[in-house]
């Protein structure tokens, strides 16, 4: 991020996501949220249960509706009312990768209809040898034989199951990924065949990710900048390394003192930070998120800023 | 702890325990001759990955093996009872609960809805400690304190869903120590719960133990949690424990290919921008007879006797073994991954 001329490919600004209840205040899922992903990187969105950060995934995928805000995709405004065409171009050019490949995949469906379920949708393909050519070639891509076309899949396994997600994903020829959760339900040997899937694939494709996730760790290895988001809002955003060696915020700060560690004399030295957002005093003064040096942004008020800028 | 957990006594022993269940036909083993010693006090951590056998092994402790699946051979001594030779559902009441007890993984499903968290609570009481009415609900606000959770008046005629996550775990966790167990089974206690709150849970139980002098058994896939709680750890795979030892022991000199591969596939000990260690292919079907080392199929460096013969366990310590043929004198030695290497000779580091 040292130079900043970085191509944006996807660019969200005061995104506001709201669930109506009947009789009742809407209720507040994203708040207010900015921010960039750059062509070819891994943008990382940390957070906890309810946090927001697949509500943000499936805004840009225009699933939810947004309240506010806008998102631009490739310079082009991507929610609320657009053209057909660009929707049609919103469904093939972004593809999302979901947590559980249990559930995410149809029982009753084959293999070949499940990852050709796009192409059917967007009409992208010319004949039937087409389309068969490119489900096989998607498959082996990501490791499967394209013999597999004609099963359920039930007669897979969790990581197989989760590179079918990953085939459906790739036959629309997508710049940018999604991937929401993609695996936390796989089993540890498992999450490192996929990992290394993704990364082999955005180095073969430029692929651009979304990588959502509650696990520090792995977005620590894989992503290039991360966002923490809490209860809606982007508290911190920065590159990997310098927000793990320079967390801000008390909310990251708290995040990075929970991870678990493989090694059992720094787990048992471990301190966790307890985060509570009463001991922000914002009556007086609001929060704003500010860029405190550059590529790395956080919230915080007057106070809390100088206060940070003294940690650094 | 780990020191104290070495000399005190054996308060569970199982030996060649086989499990198989019967399925469409087919009979699948799913334990295939597992023997282990649980120390009094300590805890024990049952790693592995998803249909290695962890759950199915813990069942039988409590007589919840499915209908379909039996104890085929060997022994489950439990206060100089055979646990394994248990037939019915009143021995089993005896100890279930009340001797043995356990916290499953999601406190969503494993609470009734329907009813109010404190009459879970004393539910549990009334049956195994024959308290009714006013005691039970004393005892109730006792054990809703101990496990941290406040206001317990108020919280006792709460319903689960008025709960969050974490404090569901937490109700959970006292109806499982409402009766003073010997020995607490935690089935993935954290899995679905946050970061953050998985620690205090954590805490919670190493806290209870020391109150309540439990012994207890995690079994988990997190390697993390592993780290954070365990003495001891008991690697399985393919329904039997491939190596066992003490928590320094298996984190920073492991022994096992399996281990191997399981620790050094983590993306804590990956390089950025570097593939990571991954095991390739699937763990092996449990309906075919498994010949030699289960894991040898996987193994880049399996030996030729790997996919002959069933290795025995080898001591490398005596509280650290491994049922690998790497460990026999005669075997060529192979170099463990880079990621264990590197471990290894940071414990060495802080070691001197």
């Amino acid at each position: 991020m040292t130079n900043g001329a970085r191509e944006v490919l996807l660019d969200v600004k005061d995104l506001r996501v709201e669930f109506k209840i009947r009789g009742r205040h809407p209720f507040v899922a994203v708040k207010d949220v900015s921010f960039e992903v750059y062509k070819g990187e891994t943008f990382g969105l940390v957070g906890e249960t309810g946090s927001g950060k697949t509500t943000i995934g499936r805004a840009i995928i225009r699933i939810n509706e947004t309240a506010d805000g806008v998102i631009r995709f490739r310079g082009e405004k991507i929610n609320g009312e657009i053209p057909k065409e660009r929707d049609r171009m919103v469904t093939q050019k972004i593809q999302m990768i979901f947590q559980d490949p249990m559930a995410s995949l149809n029982e009753r469906a084959k293999v070949d209809y499940i990852v050709s379920e796009g192409l059917y949708n967007t009409k992208n393909y010319k004949d039937e040898a087409d389309r068969v050519a490119k489900v096989e070639k998607a498959l082996l891509e990501v490791g499967l034989l394209p013999e597999f076309a004609s099963r359920f899949p039930h007669e897979f396994s969790g990581g197989q199951r989760q590179r079918i997600g990953v085939a459906r994903a790739l036959i629309m020829e997508p710049e940018f990924i999604i991937a929401d959760e993609p695996i936390s339900s796989l089993d540890v040997s498992i999450r490192a065949q996929v990992l290394n899937l993704m990364s082999s694939l955005q180095k073969d494709k430029g692929l651009t990710y979304m990588f959502i996730s509650h696990d520090l760790s792995v977005v620590r290895f894989i992503a290039d900048r991360v966002a923490v988001i809490h209860r809606g809002e982007i508290v911190e955003l920065a590159e990997t390394e310098e927000l793990f060696k320079y967390p801000l915020h008390p909310y990251t700060r708290s995040l990075l003192s929970a991870i678990p560690t493989p090694d059992p004399r720094v787990e048992r030295e471990k301190r966790v930070m307890v985060y509570d957002p009463r001991s922000h005093d914002y009556s007086q003064d609001k929060p704003r998120f500010v860029e405190i040096r550059k590529g790395h942004f956080v919230m915080g008020n007057t106070a809390e800023l100088t206060q940070y800028e003294a940690m650094m | 702890m780990s020191d104290s957990g070495r000399t005190s006594e054996t308060i569970l022993r199982v030996e060649d325990l086989v499990v198989k269940f019967g399925l469409r036909g087919q009979v699948l083993t799913a334990l295939r001759g597992v023997s282990l010693d649980l120390r009094e006090g300590e805890s024990l951590a049952i790693v592995g990955e998803s249909g290695a056998g962890k759950s199915v092994f813990t069942k039988c402790f409590l007589g919840m093996l499915d209908a379909n699946g039996w104890v085929d051979s060997g022994s489950i001594m439990f206060e100089g009872q055979d646990l394994a030779k248990f037939t019915t559902e009143k021995e089993w009441l005896r100890i279930r609960g009340k001797k043995i007890a356990m916290v499953f993984q999601d406190p969503m499903t494993s609470l009734n809805p329907l009813r109010t968290v404190g009459s879970q609570i004393s539910e549990v009481l009334g049956l195994h400690e024959g308290l009714r009415g006013d005691d039970a609900k004393s005892r109730t606000y006792e054990i809703l304190d101990q496990v941290g959770i406040n206001d317990p008046e108020m919280r006792y005629r709460q319903y689960p869903h008025e709960f969050s996550g974490g404090m569901r775990q937490r109700v959970v966790i006292a109806i499982a120590v409402a009766c003073n167990p010997k020995i607490l089974i935690c089935d993935e206690p954290t899995t679905a719960l946050d970061v953050t709150i998985q620690a205090q849970i954590l805490d919670l139980v190493k806290r209870l133990q020391e109150q309540l002098g439990l012994t207890i058994i995690y079994i988990t896939h997190d390697l993390g949690v592993v780290a954070n709680v365990a003495d001891t750890v008991a690697v399985m795979y393919a329904g039997d424990v491939v190596e066992y030892g003490s928590a320094e022991e298996v984190f920073y000199d492991p022994r096992h290919p399996y281990t191997w591969a399981l620790l050094s596939s983590l993306p804590q000990l990956g390089i950025k921008g570097q593939p990571l260690y991954s095991i390739r292919g699937t763990p092996p079907s449990l309906f075919a007879d498994i010949k030699g080392d289960a894991f040898a199929p996987r193994n880049p460096n399996a030996l030729a006797i790997d996919l002959m013969e069933r290795p025995p366990y080898y001591k490398v310590t005596p509280t650290h073994y491994a049922r690998t043929w790497l460990l026999d004198p005669r075997a060529t030695p192979i170099e463990p991954p880079e990621a264990i290497k590197a471990m290894r000779a940071k414990y060495k580091r802080d070691a001197q």
